[in-house]
């Protein structure tokens, strides 16, 4: 399975073994990683699953999707490289990705 | 307006109506407290429901938590223009505030004032408000009848709002006020007339001008007013906006976690066990602010109005039809939460509720609200074996506050 790294807002790593074509978000959730909250369950309409992807890997993950961007936007923190991690399918591309936390879901 | 219904709902079981003639937003069945029943007939059996007729015209209700959620995400094909109640708003009187707004100008003037509850902005803010409840509970009388509502719940959001806005702290009452007299009418006794209710309003732009012209001349500060007169989304706004934002931010910060407030402690005495589960384990404590907030949904409903024609769950609403999302009901559909009718404090996935509303409109406050809440929570703990409720809590009338006008209790300390 493809690994992903999460990194606290404090600096904490958690690797963790995700399923290819669940999200992020799940892959999180699954493995109890403190930090994402999820409230709408996935379906891009609460914006408490923000991650910021590691620059390097943005080229393989993509940018914010229009639905995505539109609740982004309502969040002052976001940064150039936000997502939501509930838009980001697994895959094998995806193996050893790395995102950091935001210090609060909003 | 229509004329008046000519069945009176509350005298009715739900199945013994026919469902065409089910109109769940009549006055009755709110002040009865009898909604529940009809809401579970309309999930089970007409899940996307037309009312030909009711005081408010026409409408859809969606009551099931999938349906709800699409259409709240849905913002391009749901306007929330004029208005999110199912009232219409006053032809000679309207209040344009930004939930009642799409985007993109819907989303300048949000992103103008919600710095001031964004989680950063929170931390700080958390040393004075647990202050304040320690002041508040600490002032409270031991083993003696008094109001909850008034004493805890009213008292606390009216001073985080005093804050926010940096209002003169004595006058904080006033915000009271306002937000009740908001969103009452002449049938729910706050006020004599529509003109007496409007005559109040204005005075609350009058205060309202006063600050706004203060702070304009200062530096720009971090409380909503300064936000709002120096923001370039709103510093041009007509008093009209300035009222119609105003009153957003006053009853979206008074009249909701005031209930969820009130709503946890009736809740936990109707629940022994899950009480008893609290008093063992308080670091179940963000989960009960989470389950109370699901439980008392303290907004029953917003509405939308279709831009187009649209498909859902076998139904088609038109054009220009007036759609209802009664999220009480959708905090209740078995079909996503299981047990909904159970108070279980250490519930899973207890965050996804429906009470903060989904996509381009969610609550802005409610990292704020869970915060007070749980602060609360915590003071409460560490104080009192129990918050006793005597009698049953009163009810707002009205479809849209679901909440309490007055709950008694007796305190019992550890």
């Amino acid at each position: 399975m493809p690994k992903i790294t999460f990194i606290e807002h404090n600096g904490t790593q958690h690797t963790v073994d995700a399923e290819v074509g669940k999200s992020v978000m799940q892959a999180a959730m699954d493995n109890l990683v403190p930090g994402i909250d999820a409230d709408c369950g996935g379906e891009c309409s609460c914006a408490t699953c923000h991650v910021m992807v590691n620059t390097e890997w943005l080229a393989k993950t993509g940018g914010a999707n229009e639905a995505e961007n539109s609740m982004l936007d309502l969040n002052p923190e976001r940064a150039d490289n936000s997502r939501l991690s509930c838009q980001m399918m697994v895959s094998d591309d995806l193996d050893g990705l790395i995102v950091d936390l935001p210090e609060f879901q909003f | 307006m229509s004329e008046a219904p000519t069945l009176n709902m509350a005298d009715f079981e739900p199945q013994a109506l026919a469902l065409e003639d089910i109109d769940v937003s009549q006055r009755s069945i709110w002040i009865e407290d009898k909604k529940m029943a009809f809401f579970d007939r309309l999930r089970d059996e007409a899940p996307v429901h037309y009312c030909k007729d009711s005081e408010y015209g026409p409408y859809w209700s969606v009551t099931r938590f999938k349906d709800i959620m699409e259409i709240d995400n849905n913002w391009q094909d749901f306007s929330s223009e004029p208005a999110i109640t199912i009232i219409e708003p006053e032809e000679d009187f309207p209040l344009p505030m930004f939930i009642a707004m799409d985007p993109p100008v819907h989303d300048e003037q949000r992103k103008t004032v919600q710095g001031s509850v964004a989680p950063a902005n929170l931390k700080l803010m958390e040393e004075t408000i647990r202050k304040r409840t320690q002041k508040v509970l600490d002032d409270l009388p031991v083993g003696e009848q008094f109001d909850w509502v008034d004493r805890v719940s009213i008292e606390l959001t009216t001073q985080m709002l005093a804050t926010l806005f940096d209002f003169p702290f004595e006058d904080r009452r006033k915000l009271t006020r306002w937000s009740d007299v908001a969103t009452g009418d002449e049938e729910s006794g706050l006020v004599e007339s529509e003109e007496a209710r409007q005559a109040e309003l204005y005075e609350c732009l009058e205060y309202f001008t006063r600050l706004w012209h203060e702070r304009a001349e200062r530096g720009e500060s971090n409380d909503l007013v300064s936000m709002l007169a120096h923001g370039d989304a709103t510093k041009d706004m007509t008093p009209q906006e300035y009222l119609g934002n105003l009153i957003l931010l006053i009853v979206g910060g008074n009249d909701t976690t005031r209930n969820s407030m009130t709503g946890g402690v009736w809740a936990l005495n109707q629940n022994p066990g899950e009480y008893a589960k609290l008093r063992n384990n308080p670091s179940v404590i963000p989960n009960v602010v989470s389950e109370s907030i699901r439980w008392q949904t303290p907004l029953a409903h917003m509405r939308r109005v279709a831009n187009k024609d649209y498909e859902i769950n076998g139904q088609t609403i038109k054009a220009g039809d007036k759609v209802v999302m009664w999220y009480l009901s959708g905090n209740r559909d078995e079909r996503s939460i299981e047990n909904p009718n159970e108070f279980i404090i250490d519930r899973d996935r207890a965050r996804q509720h429906l009470s903060f509303g989904f996509g381009v409109h969610r609550c802005m406050g409610n990292r704020l609200a869970e915060m007070q809440l749980r602060v609360l929570w915590e003071e409460v703990q560490k104080r009192f074996h129990m918050v006793e409720v005597i009698g049953e809590p009163k009810l707002v009338p009205s479809n849209f506050v679901h909440g309490y006008t007055e709950m008694q209790v007796v305190l019992h300390s550890h």
